[in-house]
């Protein structure tokens, strides 16, 4: 379980350029819930994610995860238990190592690997190769092509993959489809569904489309300013429209959402 | 001829693990370390006062800790203290002169006469003019086989992953600080031993040995991956850089018989290191002249007039 407590942070303090990205924010996110958020550019979606995966400490608050606390826990501490993805699928993966180096960097997550001259055993292939297969790529048969040659969307897949492999207590999709053409974003959706529901992984996703944020997950979370400002579930949810949600946004925030590129993604909703 | 060519194997071996040093912080980590000409000099000096002192083999192993000292040190800088990369290099390259003079005890140069190198005690045991090469190449191999065999493991994969994408790093609970430092310290550990080679090798160490290694190092690197192309795996690569080592020197070989006086050395390493950088784009010129050139004859022979201005 994921719980974060009041915690706040200002970017640039003391300057012209001071931000209060995150604003007294709490959440609480229960064992395999998986919560979609939305909130225009500069809500503090992604400040939220960098702060639970530890890219910055926060200035007051805690982060506790499955009990323990986490808050000033390093980065690369913390992503032995939380998976991170980005937008940009270039980011995840080392494009001029092979698909099996890259898997095999991904695998040093696991608890029991930790000897520093171990090499890529037999088992680990096989194993790289079924986990492979599941992508249903073909990519279980490249194992030794650079990552660079691969398509954006097979990167992503594979950054989902790696990310995923060692199963952790939480998932971080920071609009891990949004760079990727409406098939592919298809594909690697449904990958990312049925990798959450099947091994039951706590996952918080941000998108902008209106119609993914309530399809997808059980629970719709809306940022501004660095706050929660609306938290819908269960039959609430069930109900709820995209309009309905703009409208809600409106009433809690007190203005309307006025952002170009959700008006947009609400517009191609409306066509849908 | 024989001699010429020799000797240019020999010292291409030698500087090879230097080339092989950039390949690690420079092609690998992807860090311009600019402490390459004073951890050169550190390993010469370590290891020449070792081998003055009696112990030749042991000074091998001296100049290497030196230089992953040196490296560290440079490391420390960067990932602990936020110093920028390049400048935490020249900040080592600028103490390590102070270091290595005290090194050779305040003197700017040292001879190893009347004692037992590495190469005299090889040649009492197999005899032979080529005993130096073979003694060269048997370390080459080893460190070449060592270092291969090193990037397929854990850590080598780590270290690969530092320099190609640091976020993909820390999303796998790898710490970028710790696959830098370790980097940096085998880098320089191996431009030490080659310090130190080069010092046995020519039974002198000298306090300006080191000026301007960095860019003939950085030449062969290039040579050597030029050699490997863009497709290659690290193991194709590494043996790339030491044979690009070699063809340098070959090249250095060649401008002696040309009698090219031996001040031009530096001005034709740095003519050799821009023109291997900038040879992929020429290459890449001639193509867009050769495609403008057919769509011009294509519209010539269409009857259409040539609109294009280039």
């Amino acid at each position: 379980m994921l719980e974060v407590s009041h915690i706040s942070k200002t970017f640039n303090a003391g300057t012209v350029n001071e931000k209060r990205a995150l604003s007294d924010l709490s959440l609480r996110l229960a064992d395999g819930e998986f919560a979609t958020i939305v909130g225009s550019n500069g809500a503090g979606k992604s400040t939220l994610f960098n702060a639970i995966a530890g890219v910055f400490y926060v200035d007051t608050g805690t982060i506790t995860l499955d009990g323990r606390d986490i808050t000033f826990l390093p980065s690369h501490k913390r992503s032995r238990r939380i998976g991170h993805l980005f937008q940009d699928p270039l980011k995840g993966t080392a494009p001029h190592m092979t698909i099996e180096e890259n898997l095999a960097v991904a695998y040093l997550r696991s608890p029991e690997k930790h000897k520093p001259f171990r090499r890529v055993s037999r088992r680990d292939r096989d194993f790289f190769r079924d986990a492979l297969a599941q992508l249903d790529m073909g990519l279980e048969d490249r194992m030794n092509t650079p990552v660079g040659l691969l398509s954006g969307g097979q990167r992503q897949a594979l950054t989902l993959l790696m990310a995923t492999m060692v199963t952790p207590e939480l998932l971080l999709l920071d609009e891990h489809t949004a760079a990727l053409d409406p098939v592919t974003a298809d594909k690697v959706l449904a990958l990312t569904r049925s990798v959450v529901s099947e091994r039951s992984i706590s996952c918080l996703m941000i998108t902008h489309n209106m119609h993914q944020a309530l399809e997808l997950g059980t629970r719709t979370l809306m940022m501004d300013a660095g706050r929660i400002v609306l938290d819908v579930s269960g039959p609430e949810r069930a109900d709820m429209t995209v309009q309905g949600l703009l409208d809600a946004f409106a009433a809690k925030a007190g203005e309307a959402f006025d952002n170009d590129r959700v008006l947009l993604s609400t517009a191609e909703d409306r066509e849908n | 001829m024989l001699t010429v060519l020799q000797t240019a194997l020999e010292v291409g071996l030698i500087y090879g693990l230097v080339a092989l040093a950039l390949f690690i912080s420079f092609s690998i980590l992807n860090i311009a370390d600019l402490s390459t000409d004073g951890c050169f000099t550190l390993g010469c000096a370590v290891g020449a006062m070792l081998t003055i002192a009696g112990h030749p083999i042991l000074a091998l192993f001296a100049a290497m800790a030196a230089g992953m000292l040196s490296g560290y040190v440079t490391a420390f800088l960067q990932t602990r203290l936020g110093v920028e990369s390049i400048l935490a290099g020249i900040i080592s390259n600028t103490g390590l002169y102070t270091i290595n003079l005290a090194v050779m005890g305040f003197s700017s140069n040292v001879s190893i006469t009347g004692v037992d190198t590495v190469f005299s005690l090889f040649k009492g045991l197999v005899g032979g003019q080529w005993s130096r090469l073979i003694l060269l190449a048997l370390i080459a191999a080893v460190i070449v086989i060592v270092l291969i065999r090193f990037f397929g493991t854990s850590l080598g994969l780590s270290i690969r992953a530092t320099g190609d994408s640091l976020d993909m790093v820390s999303a796998s609970s790898i710490n970028p600080k710790a696959t830098i430092t370790i980097g940096l310290c085998l880098a320089n550990a191996l431009t030490a031993l080659s310090g130190c080679l080069i010092g046995e090798y020519n039974k002198f160490c000298d306090i300006n040995l080191g000026t301007g290694m960095v860019t003939i190092a950085l030449a062969s690197l290039i040579i050597g991956e030029v050699f490997a192309g863009h497709r290659g795996g690290v193991g194709k690569r590494v043996v790339c850089v030491v044979l690009g080592s070699i063809v340098y020197r070959f090249i250095i070989a060649l401008a002696l018989r040309l009698n090219i006086s031996a001040e031009y050395f530096k001005l034709v390493s740095a003519v050799i290191v821009a023109v291997a950088i900038a040879a992929p784009n020429m290459k890449g010129y001639v193509r867009l002249a050769k495609i403008k050139s057919n769509a011009r004859k294509l519209r010539a022979l269409s009857g259409k007039g040539d609109e294009t201005d280039a």
